[in-house]
């Protein structure tokens, strides 16, 4: 297991970076299918999987893809699909399974401009509420906004630690940009890795009882153990058995699954802090847009305008009390995003003070200056 | 209940869903006794949505209750990660040749080491009795109230024509041959279908052949099935038996010669 | 011998019309769930075990001769 490069540092595109990230984590499962602008993850997935003892399937489409993670992840092992927009609008009937049964799996969407077929090589942020709430039902998925090359890697990294330590589907939002720059990335020696917890042995096994130690995540003991586990998309009491006919205990399963990753904002939650301090204006931001609302945040801060970012790399489960805490000192929130205007509704929701959207149509990305120009004006 | 059924049944599971008289039933007491002989602790289950897919929740052992038609794509996650163990799908014949065609065929075409029993009851039963692809032509349904104007598949052909190295239907009817074919399948080496036809007195009795009592509904499906391969068909009769084995055909395996680098 | 669980049976009646031998006829008593549960002729028996196999609900169990 491990990156077969062996130099310290490389420079690869964003994708090969999700791969390599992957296959630090302890990834041993990708099923997947070609699209633009995803594809090189599956490519180079099959290309190292057999290296590492793991497997590679194409499936026949995104469905068989979802679906496959779910049979290998209670088989035991760490898996993994990509796609973008239009895959991922397909798997979300799979996520959802993924949510309830509490499976461990990453998916990462390489987004792309929608909406359906869309602009299949061009970027775009569109499908961040997808990511929180594209399959039906309710749930709370995690989902990680890496910005860079780099970033795609260590977060695909802490994906897998996420969905493991949580037992929750996990999903890596790049976009074309991310996916397809070549820039220097580190590889890391020995990240951390997270592994699910198995049962203690000789005490019963409640596959679906949150347990208090593992703040409300059940014990985790793959198939084949003898244990007997019935995983069922029906919402079902601690050992499995349907009780969606019932009030009571069908409440309970959904607060819990939602309770175990909300109550844990803290330990799930990431982002990075640029003079927030004593900010005026705060620019929120997340993905490639946020590297470019950094340097207009910098050059603002050249100019005297007390400017500060908030840089989020996770975007679900939101983080209301630190945005609100960061925009202590401010007047004006400017939330640039490569889509008609989402995350800024999010922000809106948490702030007391109105929130400017900055979206951004037909596949472009922000440049600097118009940031900029947006934090000046007053 | 019986012995097999005492020793192998999760109890918290039972009473069954299933209806007085439904097929169904005889193909989980037939599955049980097949069990016993092969070893439960060598199979883990995974079935889609209806009543079909109910059947391995009712049994003691690893079952993954799936979505819709997704049982043989996730059935072939399982089954790649866990390749000593034998994986049985359990599904209908909506879930299996509607929603969940593409899968199926797919599956087929690869030789996965798995088997799939699909329980064709003609009809959508869980959903109260809509036209699937399994639905004779001409028959009346809650979604067909005129008559059905789509032939049905063959699934037998279907698997055939898909890849499927093993092949076999047999009849709720004939639960001792249901067990020796299913023992059968699971031992292949390659992908297993077994179609089951299963009467399903409630849905197909009442809309298609407008009785619901079981044994009128067991009578049609029992006369229905023809074993001899030399007798003449009749109108609405289907052969049963092992229609294709194939052991020539290499297994799906990821045995590929890579260095390690 | 055949042994019925009253109370799995469903009043199917499927074990009914597959005795070869007319062992098992409609009954009179019902059981908790309401369903009528076959009687079973003794007499008539052979221990094939057909009722036993055809069962949807693993209702019968049958006891040979030389197992009581």
């Amino acid at each position: 297991m491990g990156a077969s490069i062996n130099t310290k540092a490389v420079v690869i595109q964003g994708n090969e970076a999700s791969a390599e990230g992957a296959l630090l984590a302890g990834c041993t499962f990708f099923a997947g299918y070609p699209i633009t602008p995803a594809t090189e993850i599956a490519e180079v997935m099959a290309e190292r999987m057999p290296k590492v003892g793991g497997i590679f399937i194409q499936m026949e489409d995104e469905l068989a893809s979802i679906n496959s993670l779910i049979g290998a992840a209670w088989g035991g092992h760490k898996a993994l699909t990509a796609t973008s927009g239009p895959g991922y609008s397909l798997m979300q009937e799979g996520i959802g399974y993924a949510a309830v049964t509490e499976t461990p799996c990453v998916i990462i969407n390489v987004m792309r401009g929608g909406p359906s077929t869309g602009q299949p090589t061009m970027t775009s942020q569109q499908d961040v509420y997808q990511a929180k709430y594209g399959s039906h039902g309710d749930y709370e998925p995690i989902v990680l906004v890496p910005s860079s090359a780099q970033e795609a890697l260590d977060l695909t990294i802490r994906a897998f630690n996420l969905s493991e330590k949580y037992l929750v589907p996990v999903t890596v939002l790049t976009d074309e940009v991310v996916g397809h720059t070549r820039e220097r990335v580190v590889i890391p020696e020995s990240p951390e890795i997270y592994n699910r917890v198995p049962p203690p042995e000789g005490e019963e096994y409640l596959p679906f009882r949150g347990e208090e130690k593992l703040g409300g995540v059940p014990y985790r003991a793959n198939f084949g153990e003898g244990h007997n586990i019935c995983v069922d998309g029906q919402l079902h009491d601690e050992i499995g058995m349907r009780v969606g006919h019932m009030v009571a205990p069908s409440a309970q399963l959904v607060k819990r699954i939602m309770a175990k990753i909300n109550d844990n904002i803290d330990d799930i939650s990431d982002y990075e802090l640029y003079h927030t301090d004593d900010a005026e204006v705060v620019v929120l931001a997340y993905g490639s847009t946020a590297r470019v609302a950094l340097r207009s945040v910098l050059d603002a801060r050249k100019d005297g305008i007390k400017a500060g970012l908030i840089k989020l790399k996770t975007l679900f489960p939101f983080p209301d009390a630190m945005i609100r805490n960061e925009t202590r000192s401010a007047t004006r929130v400017i939330v640039p995003e490569c889509n008609a205007g989402k995350i800024c509704n999010e922000v809106q929701r948490v702030v007391s003070v109105q929130v400017e959207s900055m979206p951004k149509f037909g596949g472009a990305m922000h440049v600097p200056s118009e940031i900029f120009e947006a934090i000046k004006r007053s | 209940m019986n012995p097999l059924g005492k020793k192998y049944l999760r109890k918290e599971a039972l009473p069954t869903i299933f209806c007085p008289g439904c097929g169904h039933g005889t193909v989980l007491n037939s599955t049980l006794r097949m069990l016993d002989k092969v070893g439960l602790e060598n199979f883990l289950f995974v079935s889609g949505i209806g009543c079909s897919s109910w059947l391995p929740v009712f049994i003691k052992a690893d079952v993954l209750h799936t979505l819709h038609g997704r049982a043989v794509a996730v059935a072939t996650g399982l089954k790649l990660v866990q390749p000593d163990k034998k994986v049985m799908v359990f599904n209908g014949d909506g879930d299996n040749m509607a929603i969940g065609g593409n899968h199926f065929i797919h599956a087929a075409r690869r030789n996965i080491d798995i088997t799939v029993v699909m329980l064709n009851n003609y009809i959508y039963g869980m959903t109260g009795g809509q036209a699937s692809p399994g639905t004779p032509l001409n028959s009346k349904t809650k979604t067909s109230p005129y008559g059905s104007h789509e032939k049905p598949f063959d699934a037998v052909k279907l698997a055939i024509g898909a890849g499927a190295t093993f092949v076999a239907r047999e009849t709720s009817a004939s639960p001792i041959k249901i067990t020796r074919t299913l023992e059968k399948a699971v031992n292949h080496r390659g992908f297993s279908f077994v179609e089951i036809m299963s009467q399903c007195p409630t849905q197909a009795g009442r809309n298609i052949y407008g009785k619901s009592a079981p044994s009128d509904i067991f009578r049609i499906l029992r006369d229905s099935a023809v074993s001899k391969k030399d007798t003449e068909l009749l109108q609405g009769q289907f052969r049963t038996g092992i229609f294709h084995l194939d052991e020539e055909t290499p297994v799906y395996s990821q045995k590929i010669e890579v260095a390690a680098s | 011998m055949v042994d019925i669980d009253k109370n799995q049976c469903k009043g199917c009646e499927l074990c009914i019309i597959n005795c070869k031998f007319e062992a098992l006829v409609r009954g009179t008593e019902r059981n908790s769930k309401g369903y009528i549960v076959p009687a079973y002729i003794a007499d008539k028996c052979t221990s094939c075990k057909m009722c036993e196999f055809i069962c949807p609900d693993l209702a019968i169990t049958v006891i040979k001769e030389n197992e009581l």
